[in-house]
Protein backbone atom coordinates (compact mmCIF):
# COMPACT_ATOMS: atom_id res chain seq x y z
CA UNK A 1 0.00 0.00 0.00
CA UNK A 2 1.53 3.61 -0.91
CA UNK A 3 2.38 5.67 2.19
CA UNK A 4 0.27 8.87 2.19
CA UNK A 5 1.42 12.23 2.73
CA UNK A 6 -0.32 15.74 2.73
CA UNK A 7 0.12 19.09 1.95
CA UNK A 8 -2.00 22.20 3.60
CA UNK A 9 -3.27 25.07 1.42
CA UNK A 10 -4.57 27.94 3.71
CA UNK A 11 -5.20 31.89 2.69
CA UNK A 12 -8.48 33.86 3.18
CA UNK A 13 -11.59 33.53 2.36
CA UNK A 14 -12.28 33.08 -2.00
CA UNK A 15 -8.41 33.34 -2.26
CA UNK A 16 -7.97 30.27 -4.46
CA UNK A 17 -7.51 27.02 -2.72
CA UNK A 18 -10.14 24.69 -4.13
CA UNK A 19 -8.87 26.07 -7.62
CA UNK A 20 -5.28 25.17 -6.81
CA UNK A 21 -6.38 21.74 -5.18
CA UNK A 22 -8.29 21.25 -8.85
CA UNK A 23 -5.37 22.79 -11.35
CA UNK A 24 -3.08 19.75 -9.53
CA UNK A 25 -5.30 16.58 -8.66
CA UNK A 26 -6.01 13.72 -10.75
CA UNK A 27 -9.37 13.67 -9.37
CA UNK A 28 -12.06 16.77 -8.95
CA UNK A 29 -11.38 17.90 -5.90
CA UNK A 30 -13.81 16.44 -3.19
CA UNK A 31 -15.66 17.76 0.00
CA UNK A 32 -15.95 15.98 3.24
CA UNK A 33 -17.73 16.72 6.44
CA UNK A 34 -15.64 15.96 9.91
CA UNK A 35 -17.51 16.29 13.59
CA UNK A 36 -14.94 18.33 16.03
CA UNK A 37 -15.64 17.70 19.24
CA UNK A 38 -14.67 20.76 21.36
CA UNK A 39 -15.85 21.86 24.78
CA UNK A 40 -15.11 25.54 23.78
CA UNK A 41 -14.85 27.31 21.01
CA UNK A 42 -14.32 30.58 22.26
CA UNK A 43 -16.17 32.58 19.59
CA UNK A 44 -19.05 30.18 19.22
CA UNK A 45 -22.53 31.61 21.94
CA UNK A 46 -23.10 28.44 23.12
CA UNK A 47 -25.69 30.10 25.73
CA UNK A 48 -28.60 28.73 23.95
CA UNK A 49 -27.33 25.42 23.49
CA UNK A 50 -26.18 24.29 26.13
CA UNK A 51 -25.64 20.73 24.51
CA UNK A 52 -23.70 21.56 21.87
CA UNK A 53 -20.95 20.12 21.67
CA UNK A 54 -20.05 19.04 18.37
CA UNK A 55 -19.32 21.35 14.87
CA UNK A 56 -19.19 20.01 11.80
CA UNK A 57 -16.51 21.38 9.37
CA UNK A 58 -16.24 21.25 5.46
CA UNK A 59 -12.91 21.01 3.81
CA UNK A 60 -11.89 19.90 0.05
CA UNK A 61 -8.78 18.02 -0.45
CA UNK A 62 -7.44 16.43 -3.67
CA UNK A 63 -5.00 13.35 -4.47
CA UNK A 64 -1.72 13.25 -6.60
CA UNK A 65 -0.11 9.70 -7.20
CA UNK A 66 3.37 10.48 -6.59
CA UNK A 67 4.96 7.01 -7.23
CA UNK A 68 3.82 3.74 -6.79
CA UNK A 69 4.52 3.91 -3.23
CA UNK A 70 3.42 7.61 -2.58
CA UNK A 71 0.28 9.33 -3.06
CA UNK A 72 -0.39 13.04 -1.65
CA UNK A 73 -3.31 14.52 -0.64
CA UNK A 74 -3.94 18.10 -0.44
CA UNK A 75 -6.43 19.90 1.88
CA UNK A 76 -7.86 23.12 1.66
CA UNK A 77 -7.55 24.50 5.36
CA UNK A 78 -11.09 25.28 6.18
CA UNK A 79 -11.50 29.29 5.82
CA UNK A 80 -13.25 30.37 8.61
CA UNK A 81 -11.28 31.49 11.90
CA UNK A 82 -13.38 29.72 13.93
CA UNK A 83 -12.63 26.68 12.99
CA UNK A 84 -8.81 26.96 13.34
CA UNK A 85 -8.71 24.55 16.10
CA UNK A 86 -9.09 21.92 13.17
CA UNK A 87 -5.85 23.15 11.59
CA UNK A 88 -3.70 21.30 14.35
CA UNK A 89 -5.00 17.84 13.44
CA UNK A 90 -4.63 19.23 9.85
CA UNK A 91 -1.35 20.35 10.09
CA UNK A 92 -0.26 17.38 11.98
CA UNK A 93 2.53 15.13 9.99
CA UNK A 94 2.02 17.49 6.54
CA UNK A 95 4.89 18.09 4.65
CA UNK A 96 4.04 21.59 4.83
CA UNK A 97 1.78 24.42 3.59
CA UNK A 98 0.89 26.91 0.78
CA UNK A 99 -0.55 29.94 1.74
CA UNK A 100 -2.37 31.66 -0.50
CA UNK A 101 -2.36 35.58 -0.91
CA UNK A 102 -4.76 38.00 -3.07
CA UNK A 103 -1.72 41.18 -3.50
CA UNK A 104 -5.21 43.63 -2.70
CA UNK A 105 -5.96 41.48 0.43
CA UNK A 106 -2.75 40.77 2.15
CA UNK A 107 -3.72 40.73 5.55
CA UNK A 108 -6.52 38.21 4.71
CA UNK A 109 -3.38 35.63 4.81
CA UNK A 110 -1.44 36.96 7.66
CA UNK A 111 -3.30 34.56 10.12
CA UNK A 112 -2.03 31.66 8.45
CA UNK A 113 1.70 32.96 8.22
CA UNK A 114 1.44 33.15 12.00
CA UNK A 115 0.22 30.30 12.41
CA UNK A 116 2.61 27.61 10.73
CA UNK A 117 5.74 30.29 11.35
CA UNK A 118 4.91 29.35 14.48
CA UNK A 119 4.85 25.73 14.65
CA UNK A 120 7.75 26.13 12.36
CA UNK A 121 5.68 24.23 9.51
CA UNK A 122 7.48 24.99 6.18
CA UNK A 123 5.30 27.24 4.07
CA UNK A 124 5.47 29.24 0.92
CA UNK A 125 3.21 32.10 0.11
CA UNK A 126 1.93 31.76 -3.48
CA UNK A 127 0.38 35.57 -4.74
CA UNK A 128 -2.57 34.51 -6.76
CA UNK A 129 -3.38 36.57 -9.42
CA UNK A 130 -4.35 36.79 -12.78
CA UNK A 131 -1.50 35.57 -15.27
CA UNK A 132 0.89 35.78 -12.38
CA UNK A 133 0.76 39.81 -13.11
CA UNK A 134 -0.14 42.23 -9.96
CA UNK A 135 0.64 45.95 -9.07
CA UNK A 136 3.71 44.53 -6.51
CA UNK A 137 6.72 42.07 -6.87
CA UNK A 138 7.56 39.11 -5.01
CA UNK A 139 9.88 41.00 -3.07
CA UNK A 140 7.45 43.92 -2.26
CA UNK A 141 4.78 41.38 -1.27
CA UNK A 142 7.81 39.37 0.93
CA UNK A 143 8.86 42.50 2.47
CA UNK A 144 5.24 43.63 3.26
CA UNK A 145 4.30 40.43 5.21
CA UNK A 146 7.23 40.91 7.37
CA UNK A 147 8.26 37.08 7.10
CA UNK A 148 10.56 35.94 9.98
CA UNK A 149 11.52 32.98 8.32
CA UNK A 150 12.86 33.14 4.61
CA UNK A 151 10.01 31.67 3.37
CA UNK A 152 9.22 31.84 -0.24
CA UNK A 153 6.82 33.90 -1.79
CA UNK A 154 5.99 32.92 -5.16
CA UNK A 155 3.83 35.04 -8.29
CA UNK A 156 1.20 32.71 -9.50
CA UNK A 157 -2.32 31.84 -11.12
CA UNK A 158 -3.40 28.88 -9.29
CA UNK A 159 -5.62 28.21 -12.21
CA UNK A 160 -3.22 26.69 -14.20
CA UNK A 161 -1.27 23.80 -13.35
CA UNK A 162 1.26 24.86 -14.19
CA UNK A 163 1.89 28.06 -12.08
CA UNK A 164 0.67 25.78 -9.48
CA UNK A 165 3.04 23.33 -9.58
CA UNK A 166 6.00 26.05 -8.97
CA UNK A 167 4.53 27.12 -5.72
CA UNK A 168 4.61 23.47 -4.70
CA UNK A 169 7.72 22.83 -5.89
CA UNK A 170 8.93 26.05 -4.16
CA UNK A 171 7.51 24.87 -0.49
CA UNK A 172 8.96 21.68 -1.37
CA UNK A 173 12.76 23.09 -2.11
CA UNK A 174 12.04 24.78 1.31
CA UNK A 175 11.14 22.42 3.22
CA UNK A 176 13.99 20.15 1.65
CA UNK A 177 16.66 23.19 3.01
CA UNK A 178 14.56 22.83 6.20
CA UNK A 179 15.29 19.25 6.85
CA UNK A 180 18.98 19.31 5.45
CA UNK A 181 19.51 21.62 8.38
CA UNK A 182 18.14 19.31 10.90
CA UNK A 183 20.69 17.04 9.88
CA UNK A 184 23.76 19.12 10.13
CA UNK A 185 23.23 21.75 13.02
CA UNK A 186 24.67 25.22 12.41
CA UNK A 187 28.40 24.87 13.74
CA UNK A 188 29.17 27.83 16.22
CA UNK A 189 27.63 26.33 19.31
CA UNK B 1 -17.58 15.89 -6.94
CA UNK B 2 -19.45 12.62 -5.40
CA UNK B 3 -23.32 12.64 -6.39
CA UNK B 4 -25.84 12.91 -3.05
CA UNK B 5 -28.56 11.36 -4.74
CA UNK B 6 -28.14 7.72 -3.23
CA UNK B 7 -26.89 8.76 0.00
CA UNK B 8 -27.95 9.82 3.80
CA UNK B 9 -27.31 13.09 3.01
CA UNK B 10 -30.04 15.86 1.61
CA UNK B 11 -28.85 19.04 0.76
CA UNK B 12 -31.95 20.47 2.34
CA UNK B 13 -31.83 18.93 5.54
CA UNK B 14 -28.53 17.42 5.72
CA UNK B 15 -28.17 13.69 7.20
CA UNK B 16 -31.38 12.07 7.24
CA UNK B 17 -30.37 9.85 10.07
CA UNK B 18 -28.06 10.88 12.78
CA UNK B 19 -24.52 9.20 11.41
CA UNK B 20 -23.50 7.77 14.84
CA UNK B 21 -26.63 5.67 14.55
CA UNK B 22 -24.13 3.87 11.94
CA UNK B 23 -21.95 3.67 14.39
CA UNK B 24 -23.87 1.96 17.41
CA UNK B 25 -22.96 5.24 19.20
CA UNK B 26 -19.12 4.72 18.87
CA UNK B 27 -17.16 8.11 18.39
CA UNK B 28 -14.30 6.50 18.37
CA UNK B 29 -12.56 3.40 16.54
CA UNK B 30 -12.28 0.03 18.83
CA UNK B 31 -8.62 0.58 19.26
CA UNK B 32 -5.88 3.28 17.55
CA UNK B 33 -7.25 6.43 15.76
CA UNK B 34 -7.00 7.17 12.25
CA UNK B 35 -5.83 10.36 10.78
CA UNK B 36 -7.37 11.30 7.92
CA UNK B 37 -5.32 9.81 5.04
CA UNK B 38 -4.80 6.49 6.30
CA UNK B 39 -5.03 3.70 3.61
CA UNK B 40 -7.74 1.54 3.29
CA UNK B 41 -7.53 -1.88 1.45
CA UNK B 42 -10.19 -4.27 0.71
CA UNK B 43 -8.14 -8.07 1.46
CA UNK B 44 -8.52 -10.99 -0.41
CA UNK B 45 -10.62 -12.73 2.32
CA UNK B 46 -12.98 -10.17 2.39
CA UNK B 47 -15.16 -12.48 -0.59
CA UNK B 48 -19.45 -11.53 -1.14
CA UNK B 49 -19.38 -15.00 1.07
CA UNK B 50 -17.86 -13.16 4.22
CA UNK B 51 -19.78 -10.38 4.04
CA UNK B 52 -23.03 -11.86 4.50
CA UNK B 53 -24.82 -10.30 6.80
CA UNK B 54 -22.57 -7.35 7.73
CA UNK B 55 -23.91 -3.94 7.72
CA UNK B 56 -24.52 -2.06 4.40
CA UNK B 57 -22.07 0.69 5.06
CA UNK B 58 -19.27 -1.65 5.68
CA UNK B 59 -20.00 -3.57 2.16
CA UNK B 60 -20.02 0.01 0.78
CA UNK B 61 -16.22 1.00 1.90
CA UNK B 62 -15.62 -2.83 1.41
CA UNK B 63 -16.94 -2.20 -2.69
CA UNK B 64 -14.88 1.41 -2.87
CA UNK B 65 -11.69 0.08 -1.63
CA UNK B 66 -11.08 -3.17 -3.72
CA UNK B 67 -9.77 -1.98 -6.75
CA UNK B 68 -7.18 0.72 -5.07
CA UNK B 69 -5.98 1.49 -1.58
CA UNK B 70 -8.71 4.86 -0.63
CA UNK B 71 -8.05 6.99 2.37
CA UNK B 72 -10.12 7.34 5.40
CA UNK B 73 -11.21 11.00 3.80
CA UNK B 74 -11.80 9.88 0.48
CA UNK B 75 -13.87 6.83 1.59
CA UNK B 76 -15.89 9.48 3.85
CA UNK B 77 -16.20 12.33 0.26
CA UNK B 78 -17.71 9.44 -1.39
CA UNK B 79 -20.41 7.72 0.72
CA UNK B 80 -21.16 11.02 2.29
CA UNK B 81 -20.68 10.17 5.99
CA UNK B 82 -18.55 12.04 8.11
CA UNK B 83 -15.00 11.39 8.40
CA UNK B 84 -15.09 10.67 12.35
CA UNK B 85 -18.06 7.85 10.89
CA UNK B 86 -15.66 5.89 8.60
CA UNK B 87 -12.90 5.81 11.29
CA UNK B 88 -15.07 4.32 13.41
CA UNK B 89 -16.47 1.58 10.50
CA UNK B 90 -12.23 1.12 9.33
CA UNK B 91 -12.22 0.19 12.63
CA UNK B 92 -14.38 -2.75 12.29
CA UNK B 93 -13.82 -3.87 9.23
CA UNK B 94 -10.09 -3.90 10.86
CA UNK B 95 -11.41 -6.27 13.47
CA UNK B 96 -12.82 -8.47 10.96
CA UNK B 97 -9.39 -8.75 8.65
CA UNK B 98 -11.56 -7.60 5.87
CA UNK B 99 -9.21 -4.47 5.40
CA UNK B 100 -5.45 -3.92 5.58
CA UNK B 101 -4.85 -0.36 7.27
CA UNK B 102 -1.33 2.15 5.91
CA UNK B 103 -1.19 5.13 8.95
CA UNK B 104 0.97 7.41 7.24
CA UNK B 105 4.48 6.73 9.04
CA UNK B 106 6.37 8.64 11.55
CA UNK B 107 9.01 10.33 8.82
CA UNK B 108 6.03 12.52 7.33
CA UNK B 109 5.94 15.03 10.38
CA UNK B 110 9.87 15.52 10.28
CA UNK B 111 10.34 14.07 6.67
CA UNK B 112 14.05 13.51 5.11
CA UNK B 113 15.49 14.82 2.16
CA UNK B 114 15.33 12.12 0.58
CA UNK B 115 11.25 11.66 1.10
CA UNK B 116 11.15 15.37 -0.22
CA UNK B 117 13.09 15.08 -2.84
CA UNK B 118 10.87 11.93 -4.26
CA UNK B 119 7.78 14.25 -3.53
CA UNK B 120 9.73 16.77 -6.06
CA UNK B 121 10.05 14.80 -8.39
CA UNK B 122 6.74 13.24 -8.42
CA UNK B 123 5.54 17.13 -8.90
CA UNK B 124 7.68 17.88 -11.86
CA UNK B 125 5.98 14.93 -13.48
CA UNK B 126 2.96 16.23 -13.51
Amino acid sequence: MPTALKILVAGGFGVGKTTMISSVSEVPPLETDEYMTQASLGVDDLAGTPEKSTTTVAMDFGRITLDLDHVLYMFGTPGQERFWFMWDDLALGSLGAVVLADPRRLTDSFASVDFFEQRQIPFAVGVNCFWGQSDFSAQEVQTAMNLRTPAPVVMCDVRHRGSSKQVLLALLESAKAQAARRLSPSPGY
Amino acid sequence: MASKKTSWFDEGSGYLIRPYAITGGRTQPNGADFPLITQVATTGSAKSSAVQGVQPELVAILDLCRERPLAIVEIAALLDLPASVVKVLCGDLLAKSLVAIKTPGEETSAPSVELLERVIRGIRKL
